[in-house]
């Protein structure tokens, strides 16, 4: 299935959103780019953990699925084994359900294989407060007990709220607080990061 | 995504539409592969209190409640009739309110009389407590979460509701669990024929958008869902025709009757059965029985109403 790029929202409350008119956007990553970064993290990924058996990747729905996919198709081509593929959902972990005007809505998580005493590398697009990874973490712990689990970001923009580091990031971009981060990463080809400033 | 679900308790079906009834059953699951995992819990209503208020018996749908409750983190508390002071004397409504004192998020009731669940919502609104209220079931009235989890395992094992011919078979008049369900497979778009005798036929039902027949054989004949309902002698159902054993002749589901359904068709009961009335042992324990796989996924749909009614903003919307 062709999945569509995806956009969101990352962990900024839906009052918060910038109106229109007041702010500028930039592109700060071009499809080149993106996909240097990508491969780039790929080759990390098999370094630091010497080939990727018994390694799987998770994408944190929504915004890590694309990115996951794609670093799975990269790990599988240059190991010539296949790099096994999950998507999860962490709405239900979060600690903002309730702090948040609306309820997010709840996707499903789609993992056939066994996380325990496998090396999780949890996949997301940007990385902001970290409340994301530590809903992920325990949503991950829930399944099984994996050895190890890493973390690969696409954007660390800063701003942490919780003491998580990612193991792989394409790139640092320092951002205000109530910027908007939009990553597209899909299959179509016209990947972009987009940088909106808020007020 | 729009704007899904605007209900703040869901005392009936009436208040949803299509989007609002399909957004409750995505969410459905979603939770229905936590119940699928070894670790069956998630922590998302920690620390929110969640009290089961059963006036009238009820095993099932109050154990459905309290584990969905549980694997959602919820604090559950289970308070019935039995065990309280409502043997003492004190009224329903200052047994609410003595447990509104206590906090609680949200309150799922069961009652023996219609309207019991909306006069508590109203009461608890004017007493400037407006918690959310799940109707378990009140009187002959409703039981939308039989409704929606009937609805979900229709969907989940036939892929569609739109179109569908569903037959609903027995005690029609005294029966909760009917009407809700022809309110929500009308809305979700299938064809609704309802069958019993003429004395468990409420008048006019015709107006709800469905149609009538006496003979099980020519209503069933079509049916891709066929439900039967208990017949309800705590109600006073037995008064209305002349025998057990003569309703069970010409309204129950035997195995003749279930060999010559539709190839794939679904035999659906919400239970408890009565075996034997309305249905032969051996059709409620065959292939084409769900009746058990709607106890297990009538957990998931009301950890996804427990999710999206509980605690929050001002409306829900997805």
């Amino acid at each position: 299935m062709a999945f569509q790029a995806m956009v969101r929202n990352h962990g900024q409350d839906a009052r918060a959103t910038p109106k229109g008119g007041s702010m500028r956007q930039r592109k700060i990553l071009d499809q080149d780019e993106i996909n240097r970064a990508l491969r780039r993290i790929a080759h990390e990924i098999v370094e630091r953990n010497k080939g990727i058996a018994d390694l799987v990747l998770i994408g944190i729905r929504t915004g890590g699925e694309g990115f996951a996919r794609r670093l799975a198709a990269l790990l599988s081509e240059m190991e010539a084994v296949p790099a096994p593929v999950g998507f999860m959902d962490i709405t239900l972990y979060r600690d903002d359900i309730f702090h948040q005007k609306t309820h997010p809505v709840v996707h499903a998580t789609n993992i056939d294989f066994k996380v325990e005493g496998k090396t999780v590398v949890l996949v997301d697009d940007v990385l902001f407060t970290g409340r994301t990874v530590r809903a992920a973490l325990d949503a991950v712990i829930d399944l099984g007990r994996p050895r190890r689990i890493q973390l690969a970001v696409l954007i660390d923009r800063g701003h942490r709220e919780l003491p998580i580091r990612a193991d792989f990031v394409g790139r640092n971009i320092p951002t205000g607080r109530a910027d908007l981060v939009e990553v597209k990463v899909g299959q179509d080809g016209d990947d972009s990061v987009i940088l909106q400033e808020g007020e | 995504m729009e704007s899904a679900l605007k209900i703040k308790s869901l005392l009936d079906l009436e208040g949803l539409d299509r989007e609002g009834i399909t957004h409750i059953l995505d969410t459905a699951v979603s939770m229905k592969q936590i119940n699928e995992r070894v670790i069956k819990k998630v922590p998302t209503l920690k620390g929110r209190t969640q009290i089961n208020l059963f006036f009238e018996p009820s095993t099932r749908t109050r154990t459905s409640f309290e584990i969905a409750g549980k694997r959602l983190s919820a604090d559950v508390i289970n308070f019935s009739p039995s065990s309280s002071s409502l043997t003492k004397g004190e009224t329903t409504l200052d047994t609410v309110d003595n447990l509104q004192a206590m906090s609680p998020d949200i309150i799922v009731v069961r009652h023996k009389s219609a309207g019991a669940a909306e006069m508590i919502t109203r009461h608890l609104a004017a007493r400037g407590a407006p918690v959310p209220v799940i109707n378990a079931g009140d009187g002959a009235h409703a039981h939308p979460t039989q409704a929606l989890l009937d609805l979900f395992s229709v969907r989940d094992r036939l892929g569609r509701v739109e179109g569908l011919n569903v037959t609903i078979v027995g005690d029609i008049a005294n029966s909760r669990v009917a009407r809700s369900n022809i309110i929500g497979f009308t809305t979700m778009g299938a064809n609704v024929t309802v069958c019993g005798p003429p004395p468990l036929i409420p008048a006019q039902v015709e107006k709800m958008g469905v149609r009538v027949s006496h003979h099980l054989d020519e209503a069933v004949a079509d049916a891709d869902v066929v439900m039967m309902l208990r017949i309800q002698l705590e109600r006073g159902a037995g008064g209305r025709f002349p025998s057990l054993r003569e309703y069970a002749i010409r309204y129950g589901l035997n195995a003749r009757r279930a060999e010559r359904l539709k190839p794939g068709a679904l035999i659906m009961h919400p239970g408890p059965i009565n075996r034997g009335v309305e249905i032969s042992p051996e059709v409620a324990d065959g292939e084409r029985s769900i009746i058990l796989y709607q106890v297990e996924v009538g957990v998931a749909v009301r950890m996804a109403l427990l999710y999206l009614l509980c605690g929050g903003g001002d409306e829900i919307t997805a």
